[in-house]
């Protein structure tokens, strides 16, 4: 049972720090300087009263207490408040950003796991040798370039060959289904192989000082030792023993892929999460801020108890 | 790039004095740590040396908006107007000051927490390995970026935010690294002979935590950077101080693109990644020289030369 024990304390840490980033995501919002009405910039010149109906409109009157029992209250309906300069429900906004971020993240993410694993390997594999150099120097370049600017040099590169903003053309008139597709896929390979790009070095980086953990273990010897061939040993006994690390690492990096998605939204006007928080930050929109630092802190929670499950599921020795 | 440093699993000091000094030696004998430090420290020097090496001050507009390369202008205009290149130098001030800066409050803040809890362990040690699980999950940028808007740009809180928001890291391993020391034999010997805790700390514990943890702020420093960068980029940088992050804001936002400015994005772009890799030449060659596992490798070419592979 003691896989499912383990089971069980990984769901409630998960869950005791989903609470602990609702409740940081409430003080820190609150601790701000002067309360979220006065900082409006909408209203410059709001007069004594029309400040304090907004702020009995936002609940910004009542005691921190009441004011924190109310944001559980409207959280556990799914209501995150609503934008201050669009006063559209935060939680649609999100909803629809998310929905766009989610492919594209997903897309950046397999080439860098693709190219970056590779990479990692075959600089492990050779280690010590001019390969290794190579590409630990490639990696380390990548894993040092600003996201952004990567995504700005993509668009010098490709501008005219792919679209560099936005989703999809807006010129297309009512476009079939495959058309539409088409249009999106087009608009998503600059900012997914940014996006790509920006995580490759480090996941090679990654890869390859597991690789060279679990290259120095006794079975890898023993292996040899009965006669099997280096690249046997590397793929049979050494890669697979380095996925369970790999696994734990990458997901350790979820964060980084977050950021990335952020820089990269912004750049390529993509009209996902990231480009949410860009602006709601230029105008200052605090629930939309909120709501949207909440929604990518749980995500990332929840991606981490998956590949802590997924762990679990892949390691005999928890199984058992 | 990312806003943690890249985690590698460490094995264990062994014995004290003679194993860092061999440690350091293998530090000495590494052509990428000795290339990592000329960058970085060629980097501060012209940073130091900046009035000298500039004609004008900051942002001081000497032509027409992106003007090209050209004699007087090595870099070019960028979108005001400003040389490039003295920008470029001017950058450097501000943001090695946010990386080193930032790196240190990290280093303050983790070293301590890290000795403390690793050293006495009990409620000390529970709360900060909550709070670093904590650390561990949530995405860092979005937090800067909260913590930055609310808080208003300026290069103090920039500084102040980094540095407590990495702090983690370091925490963490030098959190496993003092446990580890605190249960040699030569430190209970010290115990036992009725050495006081600073004693112990001082004399037994940090010196053997000390590597670990300097290559751990070297690392910082650029992952700081990096961070300064990009909240520069989402509008949230000190709009008074021109940082290389600023720069490739501002060719951003100041439509370099369409103009086809090239020079104004490509230097600051390069600046930041040339210092990143000297601070991670730097750190990483301190982490493997401290960590002898990686000099066995069963699989390596060397391992098995004199015997001829079957499947070569």
């Amino acid at each position: 049972m003691r896989g499912l024990d383990r089971l069980l304390r990984l769901v409630g840490a998960a869950l005791l720090t989903i609470f602990v980033a609702i409740t940081i995501n409430f003080v820190i919002f609150r601790a701000a300087p002067g309360d979220a009405v006065s900082n409006i910039s909408a209203i410059p010149r709001a007069s004594a009263q029309e400040k304090l109906a907004l702020r009995h409109e936002f609940g910004l009157d009542k005691s921190l207490g009441e004011q924190y029992l109310l944001y559980l209250k409207q959280l556990a309906h799914g209501n995150l408040g609503e934008s201050f300069s669009s006063r559209e429900s935060v939680s649609h906004v999100l909803v629809r950003a998310i929905g766009n971020t989610i492919p594209m993240v997903l897309l950046g993410t397999a080439i860098a796991i693709a190219l970056g694993v590779a990479l990692g390997v075959f600089a492990a594999y050779r280690h010590g040798s001019a390969g290794d150099h190579v590409g630990v120097g490639a990696a380390l370049a990548l894993y040092a370039l600003p996201t952004q600017w990567v995504g700005l040099m993509l668009i010098v590169l490709f501008a005219g060959v792919l679209p560099t903003g936005g989703m999809q053309d807006e010129f297309l008139i009512e476009p079939g289904f495959w058309s539409h597709a088409q249009d999106v896929a087009r608009h998503m390979v600059l900012p997914a192989l940014t996006l790509g790009v920006g995580l490759l070095g480090q996941f090679a980086l990654i890869t390859r000082s597991s690789m060279l953990d679990v290259m120095g273990e006794d079975y890898v010897l023993t292996a040899r030792a009965k006669g099997l061939g280096r690249r046997r040993a590397l793929t049979r006994h050494a890669l697979r023993n380095a996925t369970l690390p790999l696994v734990n690492l990458i997901a350790l990096s979820l964060g980084t892929i977050v950021a990335g998605a952020v820089l990269v939204e912004t750049v390529f006007s993509w009209p996902g999460i990231g480009r949410v928080v860009y602006t709601a930050v230029s105008t200052r929109d605090y629930p939309v801020l909120q709501g949207a630092f909440l929604v990518l802190t749980v995500s990332v929670i929840c991606c981490n108890l998956i590949a802590d499950l997924v762990v679990l599921r892949l390691d005999p020795r928890v199984r058992a | 790039m990312s806003f943690d440093l890249v985690t590698r699993p460490h094995a264990s000091l062994g014995g004290p004095a003679s194993m860092r000094a061999r440690a350091l030696a293998r530090v000495r004998r590494r052509p990428a740590a000795l290339l990592g430090g000329l960058i970085v420290a060629g980097f501060v020097l012209v940073a130091i040396a900046a009035p000298l090496l500039t004609a004008h001050g900051p942002g001081t507009r000497v032509g027409p908006p992106f003007a090209p390369p050209s004699a007087a202008h090595p870099l070019g205009l960028d979108d005001g107007g400003v040389d490039v290149l003295s920008q470029l130098i001017w950058g450097a001030r501000v943001s090695l000051l946010i990386g080193f800066a930032a790196a240190a409050v990290s280093m303050l803040v983790g070293g301590s927490l890290g000795l403390l809890s690793g050293y006495f362990g009990g409620v000390v040690d529970t709360v900060l390995a909550r709070v670093i699980d904590y650390f561990l999950v949530v995405p860092v940028l979005p937090l800067m970026i909260v913590v930055a808007a609310i808080w208003g740009p300026s290069v103090l809180h920039i500084i102040v935010i980094v540095g407590l928001l990495l702090w983690t890291t370091t925490a963490r391993v030098v959190r496993a690294q003092v446990q580890s020391v605190r249960e040699r034999g030569y430190v209970r010997r010290a115990e036992a002979i009725g050495a006081g805790h600073a004693r112990i700390v001082v004399r037994h514990v940090l010196p053997q935590v000390g590597p670990l943890l300097i290559a751990n702020t070297v690392l910082t420093v650029g992952v700081a950077i990096f961070a300064e960068t990009a909240l520069a980029f989402l509008g949230l940088g000190d709009p008074s101080a021109a940082s290389w992050g600023a720069m490739i804001e501002a060719a951003f936002s100041g439509s370099a693109i369409s103009a086809g400015a090239w020079w104004a994005i490509v230097p600051p772009g390069l600046c930041v990644a040339a210092v990143i890799i000297g601070c991670s030449l730097v750190g990483v060659s301190v982490e493997d020289a401290l960590n002898p596992r990686l000099a066995t490798s069963h699989l390596s070419r060397r391992t098995f030369r004199l015997i001829r592979d079957a499947d070569d």
